[in-house]
């Protein structure tokens, strides 16, 4: 557990140096807000209507963009065999670096998505569920996320194999958090998208980080 | 404590090509390995091999009563050219990570830091050490948390006439005090050794 921590520790380091963070966060918000109405029109009632689906898929893509490095830097510059050599398992090792990549990035984006939706004037009900989709959504992207970059580990164009690996892995939960969005945006009933979109964070959390072992494993030998 | 590692008949190929097969090396307490060989022969790859990051397609690495992750996970150093430390943290960052991963504390990090000649650097960014100087805080770990074996591919290289006799110096401590050594090498270190040649006969 020690030994879990000290490495959350760098990881979180390493991600929030090389830029990620609250103001990646809100630039990255800033940035859909401003650039949204110019594509699709200015009129408000529109704009309030896909507020909170284009709040949910920014956090969805904004996950995709750190992705490549999560293993390949350490497996380039051999901190991966170090890694290996340590005293927490390879599992372990990963799921430290996801966790790391959700605080760093995916944590900091599901905490400024209500800002971007009320600036694109979504109802402000939807707010907590969209935090809470947010923030568990953003955990599964990053454990399947850290999925894709270890399988992509040692080829060349890594970071667009990593897209293709994750992006179907990636619908799912969009489906859900989105389905649950939307329903209580029109009065329906909610909670089976959320627990469903909870089920599938739970199985991603569990079961990516074997896979990312084996991966990392295949890659070092 | 670990006493003897055995490696046993074991053979590694690199993609097609079979870089040795029926290797048989035991190492005892207070021993040291130097591994020669022409480029390419296979002393890295041996070396990763009884890290056990390398899969070798026949034989194996007995650390006596342990079992193989155990005994890798808490008895095994491995320092090699691509030193795991990322560039855009300072040396101390990165030598307290390293020390404490492999089980030591701040404390003995700063001793070995201090042992290494190191003390003036920690403040520096990775990137603004020199090819020895980085090498040095890529061994510090070594001194900073005992572990019994340490597997190393040309430690001297970069480093320069003084800091290798301090090197040297180390290396004769972890012998005396029942520390074992598995070296990749091209020039000879200052410290007694039996010497390995990989691709090739074992003599001495």
């Amino acid at each position: 557990m020690k030994a879990f921590l000290i490495l959350l520790q760098r990881e979180l380091a390493l991600a929030w140096g090389k830029g990620g963070g609250p103001l990646l966060a809100l630039a990255f918000y800033a940035g859909v807000v401003t650039l949204l109405p110019m594509a699709a029109g200015r009129a408000p009632e529109k704009l309030a209507a896909v507020a909170p689906g284009i709040a949910w898929l920014a956090l969805a893509l904004a996950a995709l963009l750190s992705l490549e490095r999560l293993f390949e830097r350490d497996f380039e510059d051999g901190a991966l065999d170090l890694l290996t050599l340590g005293p927490a398992s390879l599992e372990a090792v990963a799921v430290a670096k996801c966790l790391a990549q959700w605080l760093a990035s995916g944590a900091p984006l599901a905490l400024a998505a209500p800002i971007a939706a009320l600036a694109l004037g979504a109802d402000p009900k939807i707010i907590p569920l969209l935090v809470l989709c947010g923030l568990f959504g953003g955990l599964a992207f990053a454990f399947l996320g850290g999925l894709g970059a270890s399988l992509a580990l040692g080829s060349r164009r890594g970071g667009l194999l990593v897209a293709v690996i994750v992006l179907p892995l990636y619908v799912p939960p969009v489906i859900f958090g989105a389905g649950a969005l939307d329903a209580l945006n029109s009065g329906l009933a909610w909670t089976p998208g959320l627990y469903l979109m909870l089920a599938y964070c739970a199985a991603a959390v569990a079961l990516s980080p074997l896979a990312m072992a084996a991966a990392c494993r295949n890659a070092l030998d | 404590m670990l006493r003897t590692v055995l490696i046993q008949d074991l053979a590694i190929s690199r993609g097609e090509r079979r870089l040795f097969s029926d290797l048989t090396l035991a190492l005892r307490a207070g021993e040291a390995v130097a591994l020669t060989g022409r480029n390419g022969a296979g002393k890295t790859s041996l070396l990763r091999a009884v890290a056990g990051l390398l899969r070798p397609d026949a034989g194996r690495v007995i650390f006596e009563d342990l079992e193989a992750e155990t005994a890798r996970a808490e008895h095994l150093h491995m320092v090699g050219h691509h030193d795991g430390l990322k560039s855009n943290r300072s040396a101390w960052e990165e030598l307290r990570f390293q020390t404490l991963w492999s089980g030591g504390s701040p404390a003995t990090a700063r001793q070995a830091a201090e042992r290494l000649d190191l003390v003036r650097l920690l403040d520096l960014e990775v990137r603004r050490l020199s090819a020895g100087q980085r090498r040095r805080l890529a061994l510090a770990r070594l001194v900073a948390s005992p572990r019994t074996l340490w597997l190393l591919d040309e430690p001297m290289a970069p480093l320069d006439a003084a800091h290798r006799q301090t090197f040297g110096a180390l290396m004769a401590e972890h012998l005396v005090s029942g520390g074992m050594i598995l070296a990749a090498v091209h020039d000879p270190l200052p410290i007694p050794t039996r010497t390995a040649r990989i691709g090739g006969e074992i003599s001495g």
